[in-house]
């Protein structure tokens, strides 16, 4: 404590010459601190993005179905039978025109069945979803999001208004909540949004048949995905006769594993880079503890003369380096927090929050450590070895 | 208490090698006030250097409290300075960054001695130079004469075998010369060995015994 305390002094005592020295490693840690930062801030909103078109959702994708085609009925019953598989909604769309008195809008038409909304997390604002006896029956009835009722009917209280697709008449009977501006709705376009039951949309539209080529599964509670995963493959090979080619698998999951390589490897490029100005810095640091012990020559002959060994003198100079080093850390922590506040403030609304990476910072402040050792053992050495009497008599 | 036989000490400048200490024997008692004069050029600093352990001499040998010193490492010099020797300097050397009470502190910190013992040996030291009031201020707040009694404090506080003084008086006006002298020969009376080294014959009357060197040989003017 007592030799930080003198290293802090002898700092203070040249407090320009400190700064400057400083300069080089708070920069650095900015460097360092910042750009990790911005890269792993922006990776995990849009990674939330991708979560939220459905993160606890496998989508399963039949390409040659061997002449046993996937039926509803089947997923019923795999739902049923293995309690790992909480939820199966098939996946069929369709474009259609829809009407409601003499407002036209172009539809995306999903072709859904009860399960849908557990595993896309919808909430309802008034209603209900579509029921499992509306797949059964084939009922005309649909659940639209609020927008759509809105901007089509023109009011959201719409329950048991009918609205027409391609000429066939649907009963609103439930009301959704409007997802956020989030990449789902920018990828459709502008295009307006109707749920109506598997079996209707077969009705609807010629090009979805009765078989299933593309279905959801949400995993159950207590389960994971990847166990859902490993049951559903299980299941799509027996039936499939061994054959893994015949189905596909993926998950969200795999899209967001891909953001995390790619951030990873920013992370490392960017990382690296800031820890080469960090280094330039450490040389900065050990150039003007050169100068200091230098200057300080006679100081350390007294400090010998009355008894100060190697290692005492060693330990000062290396203290002094090190303290000079993490006071630049801190410093450039700081800085990197305010800079991470204005760039928060600037971009509010792009909706990413620029915050400080704790990793990173932990990082810096362990890199700022190694440096001033590394790069002030070489100037403590060369005053630790000094002799006392040459000191001593060193400029009179 | 000090024994030096048959010690030399040889520099090599350029081609010639000088004898700064030619077989020079010594011996300083305990409780002794030596002083020891010479000229510039004498080999008066080269015998200091040696008998403050801050060189080592080339052949002969040096007995300190009856240890041979030459076999030491340099660790075990500057454990031998800090506990055994208590240096007096002619321009003072103290620390300018540290006030007084730090400076007098400083060798007790490499002793290793506790807070508390050491804020109370400080105190003690500083109050026998004449000087606790003083004890915050840096050393460029104190006059010479302060200065050296802030340097004398630093070289009592380890309760040591040996003062040794170079030139104490050598940058003081004759007035504080003469203060800080009389301080000298109440440390003297109070028990402690002195080695004063000087080139002043007034200065050096003063001690107990004087001893003269001349070309690295030392020779007994009075006992």
């Amino acid at each position: 404590m007592m030799a930080v305390k003198m290293a802090l002094r002898s700092i203070g005592a040249n407090k320009m010459r400190a700064a400057l020295t400083m300069l080089g490693i708070i920069i650095g840690v900015m460097a360092l601190v910042v750009l990790v930062s911005l890269v792993d801030s922006a990776t995990s909103s849009i990674t939330s993005e991708v979560s939220s078109l459905g993160s606890s959702l496998l989508t399963v994708r039949v390409s040659d179905d061997k002449g046993i085609p996937v039926k509803l009925q089947d997923l019923e019953n795999w739902v049923d039978t293995e309690p790992s598989i909480a939820a199966m909604a098939p996946y069929a769309t369709s474009t259609a025109t829809g009407k409601f008195g003499t407002e036209s809008a172009d539809f995306n038409v999903y072709g859904v069945t009860q399960d849908e909304y557990k595993i896309q997390s919808m909430q309802l604002i008034m209603g209900r979803f579509i029921a499992a006896s509306d797949v059964k029956n084939s009922n005309r009835v649909c659940v639209i999001p609020e927008g759509t009722a809105e901007d089509l009917i023109g009011y959201k209280d719409c329950l048991g208004k009918e609205i027409s697709l391609n000429g066939i008449k649907y009963t609103v009977v439930g009301v959704l909540e409007d997802e956020e501006e989030s990449l789902a709705t920018i990828l459709s376009g502008g295009m307006k949004t109707a749920y109506i039951p598997y079996t209707s949309l077969m009705r609807l539209s010629t090009d979805n048949g009765s078989t299933i080529s593309t279905f959801y599964i949400g995993a159950a509670e207590g389960y994971t995905l990847d166990q859902a995963e490993e049951v559903m493959k299980n299941l799509l090979l027996e039936r499939f006769n061994e054959d893994d080619d015949a189905f596909s698998i993926s998950s969200q999951n795999m899209i967001e594993e891909a953001m995390g390589r790619i951030s990873n490897f920013l992370n490392i490029l960017l990382g690296g880079i800031a820890a080469i100005s960090l280094i330039v810095g450490g040389i900065g640091i050990m150039n003007i503890m050169l100068v200091t012990v230098t200057e300080r020559t006679r100081e350390i002959g007294i400090r010998k003369a009355i008894g100060a060994s190697r290692r005492t003198i060693l330990v000062q100079f290396l203290i002094e380096a090190v303290v000079l080093c993490m006071l630049g850390c801190a410093l450039g922590i700081f800085v990197s927090w305010g800079i991470l506040q204005i760039i928060s403030a600037i971009t509010v609304s792009a909706s990413i929050s620029f915050r400080l990476n704790g990793r990173v910072v932990v990082l810096s402040v362990l890199f700022c450590f190694l440096i001033g050792v590394i790069f002030g053992l070489y100037p403590a050495n060369k005053a630790a070895k000094m002799k006392p009497i040459d000191a001593l008599h060193y400029g009179g | 208490m000090i024994e030096l036989r048959d010690v030399s000490k040889i520099y090599q400048i350029g081609d010639e090698r000088v004898h700064a200490l030619d077989h020079a024997n010594l011996h300083v008692y305990p409780k002794e006030f030596v002083s020891i004069i010479g000229p510039s050029g004498s080999g008066k600093s080269t015998l200091m250097n040696i008998i403050g352990c801050l060189d080592v001499a080339d052949g002969g040998q040096y007995l300190l409290d009856g240890m041979p010193i030459e076999a030491y490492s340099e660790n075990e010099l500057a454990n031998v300075r800090n506990r055994k020797i208590g240096f007096v300097f002619q321009s003072f050397n103290l620390i300018a960054k540290l006030s007084a009470e730090e400076n007098v502190e400083l060798p007790l910190i490499y002793q290793g001695v506790k807070r508390a013992e050491r804020q109370q040996r400080v105190h003690e030291a500083l109050e026998r130079v004449g000087l606790s009031k003083r004890a915050k201020h840096l050393p460029t707040e104190l006059s010479g004469g302060q200065q050296q009694r802030v340097a004398v404090a630093r070289a009592l506080v380890t309760k040591p075998s040996l003062i040794l003084a170079d030139e104490p008086t050598g940058n003081l006006d004759s007035k504080t010369s003469r203060e800080i002298m009389q301080m000298f020969q109440e440390l003297h009376e109070q028990g402690n060995t002195i080695v004063l080294i000087t080139h002043d014959n007034d200065i050096a009357r003063q001690a107990k015994r004087i001893v003269h060197i001349l070309d690295g040989r030392l020779t007994e003017v009075s006992l």
